[in-house]
């Protein structure tokens, strides 16, 4: 089981160049639960999510790692606890299954990146975990969608770290592969004790999968909570600005967002 | 490792044996064996032979150390833009080291080889920084397409100055001339003494720095969630390869297309890792560059044609069909 870690952000105020995105945000990641940032298009999700991972740097507050601020630790020291799969990392030409997962033990590596036994077992372990170990001499341009995201995350998994970062894993994919990597998260989540922070788009698979949602509207944490606590049709009025009837998910017992729209309904709620 | 790592190796040590002993034999006067031994082995030799291998050993040991650097220089300008046709001359490099060299000739009467080194090194870092500054400039820092487009600007800009320099003046144009084609022929071993702790340092940082450019390979945010930090790692492996491409430049002129040409050999056989890619094109950079400067000797004998001018030959169709056939990814 993986350590437990106390991380938080303390009047988080972030953004890019002249334009603040986060406002004031105070928050408490839960050690070995999945969390889910949701909130609609350019609340700032994504940008809380980057300032947290250290993508961005704050403009004012602080992200701390066991009471100490993330800027404060050696970069790669910071790399073996907390790892990070962004929305669009590149692909370099013509590079394999293997390799590509094998550059996850970079923060665990010396000088001139010689390999160790520890790398090899963590590298084959990562990918027995996404079940990838039959590509692994594949060139990554051969695979499909959902099974290169089952690569990159293999290469978050390979760099071993107690906490992992995940900017919207799911997007691109098709209905299938989103309920697929979800599990493999979950999978990696309950056997390991990995604590995971993602943001996801699709408002139900978060209030399935998550055990905790930090809900953002306009740059502010409005409400935070299991998704029992924070999927309410009220809520989702206030963050998304729509009409809908919460529902119990008939398969995982979770609220099921069911939308309104001008259409099909007639205004009768259920 | 790359399953075939070690049989690469193998072939391309061969291989550069083969071009070293190339260089020692053919030329203008080709050498026989016993002159080549006698040349090599036995100092007491005067036979006319002998004396031109000694004289062709300092050329043979400069191109293959200018063609290590250019190598290594063009592989490490590739990994810090992320751009598979970066080289030292796509970035406008050369052109700052040139510019620097012709405003010595014509302004502070510098004339020797070892004098040139300190100015193009200077020209080389100064148009590295200002190509990487306006390069960065904007959202999204020193994105590959603004590193480029900045290199080509400015590359564009330097070399009209450089023949605003010279138009008016032909002392420096004669001087200049040989210069700028780009030739190995008139190394000498004070040359090569300068050159060899620039190349020292140069291939040195090369290798350090190898474990952290194949993480900056897959994208800033990846590279940082693994620990790189990712500016830093840029400036000091963009200043190794400022070093050796401006230290080559110096002392050789402006030979494109060998980092270009020397990196894409070994990444079609060897694919991705740079760990391996580096080193590897020091070795593929030295064969190349010391090939074509055998062939320019062979093709206009008894004459020579210069080694630049034989490189661009070479390198401008390859780099027509890297660029169509590679999607240019990060563009």
């Amino acid at each position: 089981m993986k350590p437990t870690h106390l991380f938080q952000a303390e009047q988080l105020v972030a953004g890019y160049e002249n334009k603040t995105v986060i406002h004031g945000v105070d928050l408490t990641i839960p050690s070995h639960q999945i969390s889910v940032i949701i909130g609609s298009n350019g609340c700032g999700k994504s940008t809380l999510l980057k300032t947290l991972a250290r993508l961005i740097k704050p403009t004012s507050g602080h992200v701390t790692l066991d009471s100490k601020p993330i800027s404060k630790f050696p970069a790669k020291a910071l790399a073996r606890i907390i790892g990070l799969l962004p929305q669009s990392p590149i692909v370099p030409e013509g590079i394999s299954v293997a390799d590509l997962v094998g550059r996850g033990r970079f923060p665990h590596q010396k000088m001139f990146g010689s390999w160790s036994k520890k790398d090899y077992e963590a590298v084959a372990e990562a990918m027995t975990i996404m079940d990838i170990t039959q590509f692994a001499n594949h060139n990554i341009d051969e695979l499909s969608g959902g099974q290169r995201q089952r690569v990159w995350i293999a290469m978050a998994l390979a760099q071993q770290t107690d906490i992992l970062f995940l900017d919207e894993p799911t997007t691109f994919l098709d209905i299938t592969y989103q309920v697929e990597i979800l599990d493999l998260l979950t999978d990696l989540n309950r056997k390991h004790g990995t604590t995971i922070v993602m943001v996801l788009h699709d408002i139900n698979l978060s209030a399935r999968y998550a055990d905790h949602i930090f809900a953002l509207h306009t740059g502010k944490l409005v409400a935070e909570g299991t998704p029992a606590e924070v999927v309410t049709s009220e809520r989702v009025k206030e963050i998304f600005g729509l009409d809908c009837t919460v529902i119990e998910d008939p398969i995982s017992g979770s609220p099921l967002v069911v939308p309104k729209g001008r259409y099909h309904g007639g205004g009768v709620t259920v | 490792m790359p399953k075939n790592f070690v049989w690469v190796l193998i072939i391309c040590l061969i291989l550069l044996g083969f071009t070293a002993i190339a260089s020692l034999v053919l030329g203008s006067r080709s050498i026989g064996w016993h002159e080549l031994i006698d040349g090599l082995f036995y100092p007491n030799v005067d036979s006319y032979g002998a004396n031109i291998v000694r004289k062709r050993i300092s050329r043979t040991v400069f191109s293959l150390c200018c063609g290590a650097a250019l190598g290594v220089s063009g592989a490490l300008m590739q990994a810090v833009t992320r751009n598979p046709i970066a080289d030292p001359s796509i970035l406008g490099v050369n052109t700052g080291a040139s510019l620097f060299v012709v405003f010595g000739i014509a302004f502070l009467n510098i004339s020797h080889a070892n004098q040139y080194i300190w100015l193009a090194l200077a020209g080389a870092a100064i148009t590295a920084v200002f190509v990487f500054g306006i390069g960065s400039m904007g959202r999204g820092g020193a994105t590959p397409i603004k590193l480029v487009l900045a290199g080509a600007a400015t590359s564009a800009a330097l070399s009209s100055l450089v023949t605003a320099i010279m138009i008016p003046r032909s002392y420096v144009m004669d001087q200049f001339r040989f210069w700028q084609v780009g030739s190995v022929g008139s190394a000498n071993w004070s040359a090569i003494a300068t050159f060899i702790p620039f190349l020292a340092v140069g291939l040195l940082i090369g290798f350090i720095t190898a474990p952290a450019l194949n993480a900056l390979a897959l994208g800033d945010d990846v590279a940082t969630g693994l620990g790189v930090r990712t500016g830093t790692l840029r400036l000091i492996a963009a200043l190794a390869g400022v070093l050796l491409c401006g230290a080559a430049t110096a002392l050789a002129g402006p030979i494109g297309f060998v980092g270009l040409l020397a990196t894409h050999v070994i990444r079609l056989i060897l694919g991705a890792d740079l760990r391996f890619v580096i080193p590897m094109s020091a070795i593929t950079g030295a064969i190349i560059l010391t090939v074509s400067d055998v062939g320019g000797r062979l093709i206009s004998n008894p004459g020579e044609l210069e080694v630049g001018i034989v490189t661009a030959f070479i390198g401008a169709p390859i780099l027509i069909v890297v660029a169509m056939r590679s999607k240019v990814r990060s563009l």
